[in-house]
């Protein structure tokens, strides 16, 4: 292209041939994406199938769990362990599934600066992770209500430092799985690597005693452990942001650079 | 209007388009011809700047493609019929596209009903469209933005003599109302119905090109009547030099000028027409023998 772009300088004032001729918005891409997200079988599946794994969270502890433990934070917590683990997927199939299926011919001929689509994208899971919270906190109410009714605690008290916890905690985890997406562009390994490696990393340092201090910095399992109460130090922190680097920052901008070169064929 | 100027496209060592320049006019259909694996897809691909070229460029409307803001309502593109998602149903396909390009919603079911795919095709997920209900969805797709421009890769791939038929009616409505088309195919027959010109690429390299009329002369036009003789004396006295051919009489001029002679001289003919494509379809044949073996090389 860069012949041809030295010979005609941008020309974007232009009289519109069409009205509609205007390049879309951001926020119609993410529109569209959020909808990618939905409109398949597989992906309104997944959706569903999440959402149901936090009611079954609810309903088991209800069951099984002591009286005295049935509190809206302890149904909080643990109805984000199957989203924080799915919905990720669900953001890596909407990356991948664009090379698998091939609609990346299509969505990039509509869209040829990539980087939006890739933007769009990433915004529509960001949006997706924030209603996840809602869910867990929806889960969890209604599971009190119950626990209070059936004779359970039932108690509303929760450090609401916990709720920004647990949004910085699922978008972290939606935009891992979005980093291995771009990067390995081919859905079961996207999936396996994003489920796998930080897993299999914790193994490793947990074995290995050389890598025990390392570990304590890069081991995701391990920095966002501290997220799940309402106290975070300083330090904590910084962990948990040298881990993102290297699990979250370095896939996502080398998947950026690759998806963008990529030829779609 | 499409300018493609040297586009280049190397693979490694393979040069899969090499040097590769032409330009379709609005209101004309440019078949672009080739056998498979020629370097057709590759050069479509890389005017609308899906493949990065390795050297050359290529402008729509004086742009290169990836510089209009809003592609689908300037070019529809219909490259792979097949590439999109096999769990969506053939409308939620064009909504889709209608919402990214900013199209009004009743489009989609203006342009499934244009292409010929009904209430029920449109309901259905494309997992169980056939090839041929695909290509029509794909026409859709790139006429969803009601662009002046279509580029269509193999777009009768899979249609029923039918299909190809009502295809062409509908590309040559589209040129005729000045827009631009540029069409590919493996089989000369197939576009000569519909192109006014011909772009025919082999090896990567194109290797004729110009108007179809000029490119399939040459051939000269074969004349028969049951009264040979008086035929032959007819085209004499027109000046028209006649060689005895195994199906007729080939003459070196065009139909018009032999009809003219003929109706003159007040012979009933039983056949006029051009001698086929001669040159062209012979080199048409030399290189689809040969691209059977570069098949393999994407």
């Amino acid at each position: 292209m860069s012949t041809a772009t030295t010979a005609s300088p941008p020309t974007a004032t232009a009289t519109p041939r069409h009205p509609g001729v205007r390049r879309p918005s951001l926020l119609r891409l993410t529109g569209v994406e959020l909808r990618k997200l939905v409109d398949t079988r597989a992906g309104l599946w997944l959706l569903i199938t999440i959402g149901l794994f936090a009611a079954a969270l609810v309903v088991v502890q209800l069951i099984w769990t002591d009286d005295a433990a049935q509190t809206f934070p302890n149904f909080f917590l643990p109805s984000m362990l199957p989203i924080g683990l799915l919905l990720p997927v669900l953001g890596i199939l909407s990356i991948t599934g664009e090379w698998s299926q091939r609609t990346a011919l299509t969505t990039f001929a509509l869209v040829p600066r990539r980087g939006r689509v890739v933007a769009a994208k990433l915004a529509a899971m960001v949006l997706a992770a924030l209603a996840s919270v809602l869910v867990s906190l929806g889960v969890a109410a209604v599971g009190t209500l119950v626990a209070a009714a059936t004779g359970g605690a039932g108690t509303w008290r929760m450090e609401w430092a916990l709720v920004l916890h647990a949004v910085v905690l699922q978008v972290t985890n939606v935009l891992m799985g979005a980093g291995f997406g771009l990067l390995l562009l081919n859905t079961p390994l996207a999936i396996v690597g994003y489920l796998l490696l930080p897993t299999l990393w914790s193994v490793l340092g947990e074995m290995i005693r050389p890598l025990h201090g390392p570990a304590g910095w890069l081991d995701t399992a391990r920095t966002t452990e501290p997220l799940l109460t309402p106290e975070v130090t300083a330090g904590q922190w910084g962990r948990f942001a040298v881990s993102l680097l290297v699990w979250l920052a370095v896939p996502l901008v080398a998947g950026l650079l690759r998806t963008l070169r990529r030829e779609v064929s | 209007m499409i300018t493609v100027a040297h586009l280049t496209k190397r693979y490694g060592r393979h040069t899969a388009v090499d040097d590769v320049s032409f330009r379709c006019e609005p209101g004309t259909v440019t078949g672009f011809l080739g056998p498979n694996g020629a370097g057709k897809s590759t050069t479509m691909r890389m005017v609308c700047g899906l493949t990065p070229p390795s050297g050359g460029g290529a402008t729509i409307a004086g742009r290169p493609y990836r510089e209009l803001p809003n592609p689908g309502r300037e070019v529809g593109v219909l490259l792979d019929a097949s590439a999109q998602h096999a769990g969506r149903t053939g409308r939620e396909a064009l909504t889709m596209a209608a919402a990214t390009m900013g199209v009004d919603r009743r489009q989609v079911a203006t342009k499934l009903d244009l292409v010929g795919l009904n209430e029920v095709a449109a309901k259905r997920r494309l997992r169980a469209y056939s090839l041929g209900m695909r290509q029509r969805l794909g026409l859709a797709h790139a006429l969803l933005g009601d662009p002046r421009v279509l580029i269509l890769d193999e777009p009768a791939n899979g249609l029923d003599p039918e299909g190809i038929f009502w295809m062409r009616g509908l590309l040559r409505d589209f040129a005729d109302r000045g827009g631009t088309v540029l069409l590919s195919s493996h089989l000369l027959r197939e576009v000569e119905a519909v192109a006014d010109r011909l772009v025919v690429i082999g090896g990567g390299r194109i290797v004729a090109q110009g108007d179809k009329a000029e490119l399939l002369a040459g051939g000269g036009t074969l004349v028969r009547a049951r009264d040979g003789v008086t035929l032959r004396g007819a085209l004499e006295r027109a000046g028209l030099p006649a060689t005895e051919g195994t199906e007729g009489l080939l003459v070196h001029a065009d139909a018009e000028a032999v009809g003219q002679a003929a109706a003159d001289a007040g012979v009933a003919l039983t056949e006029l027409r051009a001698a086929g494509g001669g040159g062209l379809e012979q080199l048409f044949l030399t290189l689809t023998a040969g691209a059977s073996t570069r098949e393999a090389v994407r």
